[in-house]
């Protein structure tokens, strides 16, 4: 049987890139080591946040699954930031661990292109440095055109609790045990990376009289563009709000030695956003508590999930924490909390569609690529899918700006400065995050989705007939103008605005901060969809804002555009620094803009690279 | 940059020696062959040698110690030569003209820097100021040239920044982590007061900057007044009195510059031109424009009235032009019967150029006004060049319009841009550009995760 492309890996990143591949009509085989374990969520029982939320819906704009997903599997949802500006404003939901990779499995299923075998991977068949297909631990071996490597922390993973430490994943799956020597043998720099989980603990033991609840949004929300079902909002499950208490500091204090990280257990470079609740006491031991969220993992089970209580304590200890906890003083450990040490490979090997450098038509996406989080991973997993169709089909590849996606952002932070520890996205990575919100990722990407083939005709004439409407409104609001007639200045008054001496238009009327669109209804119907309405509202209040944002992007750009051939070789530039030869010969940059991103390359440096390019271009 | 390179690097006609250098892979063999003494080629890097210069026909051109620096530990990682001349101008150019037939190019102004700068050597506030040594007039502007070698100038920045860059962290986990509660949210409030802190702090930096800046190009001075009120006798007392240099050169292409008067170590530059001295009279005969041009143009206007009249329509004119403008008001001929009503002026000095009388306030009044007392005395650390200005200009804006969204109540995180723009701008001046210190800073200082 043969393939055009294979995927190795069946999480976050392997849904997505095997679905894109197949919806690109590949022939498109997922191989995982355990078909039951699909879209698995081994950490945290939510989707979204900050940054992480908007990659969800640039990942459903570009006609991905994680949005539709996340969509059916909700236990609660939650608009964070809403005091903030339009920027930063993100969705998160708790997911149900049973439904969301139950939901998902059908998808895949339902696929025609896809099919989905469990099987261990065990090494990649190459020819001329260039992919040619897997070969199983069973021997067998499968041919396919492409290969994109999605697994995981999979990777000659150790589990570790103490001074326990066993090979394996996360919860007792079975490990990957020879694929990472093999690419290490081929050439790629191997990380070792750590991350780890809290415990869980039974919901009928804690005493929730002792907690703060937490509560959902009251109205309803939804990641996906195309989604019109919405959930009952008093049916949400709420989440619990508890603090560590100086007894739970002082317990970590005693035992500290004894924790894998502390004792000197573990090799891997663990997050530093993510720290162990024992990091937390040790590095910030002037601050008296810690919060911490109860949140359920499913409807179908009592495991309520620890946020923020992420140990590799020894069992016993981590029973004596628990208990010091308000509310859990009888609780049951159904899962004991461990730190993972996982193998992953130097993002700066990869080029920015994430095919490797070294080998031809090898993709990889995930926490592969050292990053962290469901949603980076989903994210990655699809530029992988299309780009690897994509060349395939010998067309051009989809690489997003910094300008235009977090996740294009995430790709180019990946292969341009490469990670040190797991990477999570952040809003603060955006340098033009004004131009990367929420509420317009499908104005931003969905045109390329449907170019690629994932979004359909349909969606896509929905799509232009939004943004046809946001013109159309656009526009009567800049051409509507009222006077200063006595009744609509008393009408201003009444809704606390200052009154106006000549005729504005209602475009600038709702500049200002205390005119909604609503009350433009006053003076004009205005038959438009909340989207639409909102579209056009931010961007009348925050029109400074964007246009800075805007130009600040188009010099980038300029400097984007600005080609470095694959072949320059750094050697024959003269006068580079030489930190910058070898860090511009290590990662070679596509452009003078990703270049100058490089960590260790000066303007000084770019200057002379700019005008070298610019002689080679004269020579030529 | 493969030819080598020569200039004389002192300013000519200023202390005993004068020094030829060049740089570049023939610097050593160029020199050796006029040479007189050791065999240079076989000499240890960074000694001195003693011998004579010679010409073409072996004859003796100077007596000199020649200074060998081997790459690359060297000022410009390339082979330097230093030949100290000793027998003043004419025999200096001498020497560099032998250099020049024996096989070197002359040096273009400031490419020695350049080539340091481009050999990886110095960063960039280095390689200003090294050019600023070279540009440097008076002993003030040379001290603060070598104070900013020392890097005092990246600290300075680099302080400030780091003030910035928490600010800009505390919004950040703000943003990336909102329902951390036991973070300190940063409110309007808070934000305001940090800012106005902030902003009073650029602000002084660039102006002492400014004035220090004037220390090395100095002062551009304009006396104005109507005719016959002592403008002349002003600025001839103020020659004698401090025997300044008197010169006609060309300062800018388009100001004359009258005389230099060096105040205690500050260089005055006194704007005139020989067109608005013999009119005697700015506001009428060259007309408003010129005048004005003038006026905006000057770093400092003193403006000279007759304490002897009651203020005519001209003074007031001049006064209303200047109001904008750094200056000094002067009553000239306070010995003759005081006619001139005070109260309409604001702080005045009263002089009387015949008598001396009146000057030493002026002058300390000059002082005041520039802060000059204050950058004389202190450690010399200020953005020293029209870049680093212009640049920390651009980054005060930035601030400013931070200062004014949270006036507006806007929202912190877009507060927040205006204020990673300054960041980034200031961090410009200092030549970093892209980097993370802000998501650093954020994991460090704050205690967030799952």
């Amino acid at each position: 049987m043969e393939y055009e492309i294979i995927v190795v890996g069946g999480g976050h990143a392997g849904c997505e890139a095997s679905l894109a591949a197949a919806r690109k009509n590949h022939k498109t085989l997922l191989i995982t080591s355990n078909l039951q374990n699909i879209a698995d969520m081994p950490c945290n029982p939510s989707i979204g946040g900050p940054a992480k939320g908007i990659v969800v819906r640039e990942i459903d704009a570009l006609g991905g699954e994680m949005g539709k997903n996340a969509d059916k599997s909700l236990l609660q949802a939650k608009m964070l930031n809403t005091k903030k500006g339009p920027a930063v404003q993100a969705l998160r939901f708790q997911i149900d661990k049973i439904t969301y990779p139950k939901e998902m499995l059908k998808t895949l299923t339902k696929e025609k292109n896809l099919t989905l075998k469990e099987a261990m991977v065990e090494k990649l068949l190459i020819k001329n440095n260039k992919i040619e297909g897997v070969e199983l631990a069973t021997g067998e071996k499968i041919y396919a055109q492409a290969v994109i490597l999605t697994t995981g922390t999979y990777l000659r993973s150790v589990v570790l609790a103490g001074s326990t430490k066993k090979a394996s994943g996360p919860h007792g799956e079975k490990e990957s045990k020879y694929l990472s020597t093999h690419l290490k043998e081929l050439g790629f720099k191997i990380l070792r990376l750590k991350t780890g989980t809290p415990p869980r603990i039974a919901k009928e033991t804690i005493d929730y009289s002792e907690t703060l609840l937490e509560a959902g949004a009251t109205e309803p929300l939804s990641f996906s563009f195309d989604n019109k079902i919405y959930y009952d909002v008093n049916k949400q499950i709420p989440c619990h709000l508890i603090y560590t208490t100086p007894q739970t500091h002082q317990i970590i204090k005693d035992h500290l030695k004894e924790s894998s990280m502390y004792g000197g257990y573990v090799e891997g470079v663990g997050p530093r956003y993510c720290p162990s609740i024992e990091d937390k006491v040790v590095r910030f031991s002037d601050k008296e508590r810690h919060q911490l969220f109860l949140e359920p993992e499913s409807i179908f089970y009592d495991d309520i999930y620890i946020q923020g209580f992420s140990t590799s304590m020894p069992h016993n200890i981590q029973e004596e924490m628990v208990h010091s906890l308000p509310g859990l003083h009888k609780a049951k450990i159904l899962k004991y909390a461990y730190a993972i040490e996982y193998d992953a490979i130097d993002s700066k090997q990869l080029k920015n569609t994430l095919e490797t450098k070294i080998i031809e038509n090898l993709y990889t996406a995930g926490q592969i690529n050292g990053t962290s989080g469901y949603e980076e991973a989903a994210g990655q997993g699809l530029i992988a899918g299309i780009n690897a169709a994509l060349k395939l089909e010998k067309k051009e590849p989809l690489i997003l700006k910094r300008n235009e996606a977090y996740i294009g952002v995430l790709i180019d932070d990946l292969v341009t400065k490469g990670v040190k520890d797991p990477y999570r996205l952040l809003t603060s990575r955006a340098e033009y995050r004004l131009l990367l919100r929420h509420d317009n990722a499908d104005l931003r990407l969905r045109e390329y989705g449907y170019k690629i083939g994932l979004i359909s005709k349909e969606k896509y004439q929905e799509f232009t007939k939004k943004k046809q409407e946001i013109n159309n409104l656009f526009n009567l609001l800049k051409t509507t103008k009222i006077t200063p007639k006595k009744e609509i200045n008393s009408y201003l008054e009444k809704i606390n605005t200052t009154t106006i001496k000549d005729g504005i238009s209602l475009y600038d009327l709702l500049k200002r901060p205390e005119v909604s669109i609503n009350h433009l209804e006053n003076f004009i119907s205005l038959p438009y969809s909340k989207e639409v309405k909102q579209q056009v509202t931010i961007n009348a209040k925050y029109e400074g804002y964007i246009k800075k944002a805007s130009k600040e992007a188009e010099k980038m750009l300029t400097l984007e555009e600005k080609i470095i051939p694959a072949t320059l070789n750094y050697q024959l530039v003269p006068n580079l620094a030489s930190e910058a030869r070898q860090k511009l010969s290590e990662i070679k940059p596509t452009t003078l803009g990703q270049a100058s991103r490089i960590s260790g390359v000066n303007p000084a440096d770019i200057s002379i690279l700019m005008v070298y390019l610019r002689r080679l271009n004269k020579d030529e | 940059m493969t030819d080598t390179i020569v200039a004389i690097s002192t300013a000519l006609g200023v202390g005993a020696i004068s020094i030829v250098r060049l740089s570049g892979k023939e610097a050593i063999n160029i020199v050796n062959k006029i040479f007189k003494g050791k065999d240079l080629t076989k000499v240890n890097t960074h000694t001195i040698n003693y011998g004579y210069i010679i010409d073409e026909n072996e004859e003796i051109v100077d007596e000199v110690l020649v200074s060998v620096m081997k790459s690359p530990k060297t000022f410009t990682t390339e082979d330097i030569v230093e030949i100290n001349c000793h027998g003043g101008i004419i025999a200096t150019n001498k020497v560099l003209e032998i250099c020049l037939n024996n096989g070197a190019r002359l040096a273009e102004a400031g490419e020695f820097t350049k080539r340091a700068f481009l050999n990886g050597r110095i960063d960039l506030t280095e390689s200003e100021a090294v050019m600023d040594i070279i540009e440097s007039k008076s002993e003030e502007s040379r001290k603060l040239a070598i104070s900013q070698l020392k890097g005092n100038l990246y600290n300075l920045i680099e302080s400030f920044r780091t003030k910035l860059l928490n600010l800009i962290s505390s919004i950040a986990v703000n943003i990336d982590y909102p329902e951390y509660y036991d973070i300190e949210v940063i409110t309007l409030e808070k934000l305001t007061k940090e800012l106005k802190k902030l902003q009073l702090e650029l602000k002084n930096l660039i102006k002492e900057s400014e004035n220090t800046k004037l220390l090395k190009t100095g002062i551009k001075t304009v006396i104005v007044g109507k005719p016959n009120v002592g403008k002349s006798s002003i600025l001839n007392t103020l020659l004698h009195e401090d025997k300044a240099i008197v010169t006609d050169i060309a300062g800018t292409t388009r100001d004359i510059v009258e005389g230099e008067i060096l105040l205690d170590g500050i260089l005055l530059n006194i704007i005139d031109t020989a067109g608005i001295r013999s009119t005697q009279d700015i506001v009428e005969k060259l007309g408003v424009d010129k005048s004005l041009t003038l006026i905006n143009d000057a770093d400092l206007v003193i403006v000279v009235l007759n304490g002897h009249e009651k203020l005519s329509s001209e003074d007031k004119e001049i006064l209303e032009k200047t109001k904008d403008k750094l200056r000094v008001i002067v009553v000239n001929k306070s010995d003759l019967d005081q006619n001139i009503e005070l109260e309409e002026l604001p702080t005045t000095i009263l002089c009387n150029t015949t008598t001396k009388e009146g000057l030493s306030p002026l002058k300390e009044k000059i002082k005041e006004l520039f802060n000059l007392e204050k950058i004389a005395t202190k450690d010399y650390t200020y953005l020293s060049n029209t870049r680093q200005i212009s640049l920390a200009k651009q980054a005060y804006k930035s601030l400013l319009s931070a200062v004014e969204a949270t006036a507006n109540k806007e929202h912190i995180d877009l507060i927040e841009i205006d204020l990673r723009e300054c960041f980034d701008i200031l961090g410009e001046i200092i030549g970093i550009t892209y980097s993370d210190e802000v998501i650093d800073n954020l994991f460090k200082n704050f205690c967030v995760g799952k």
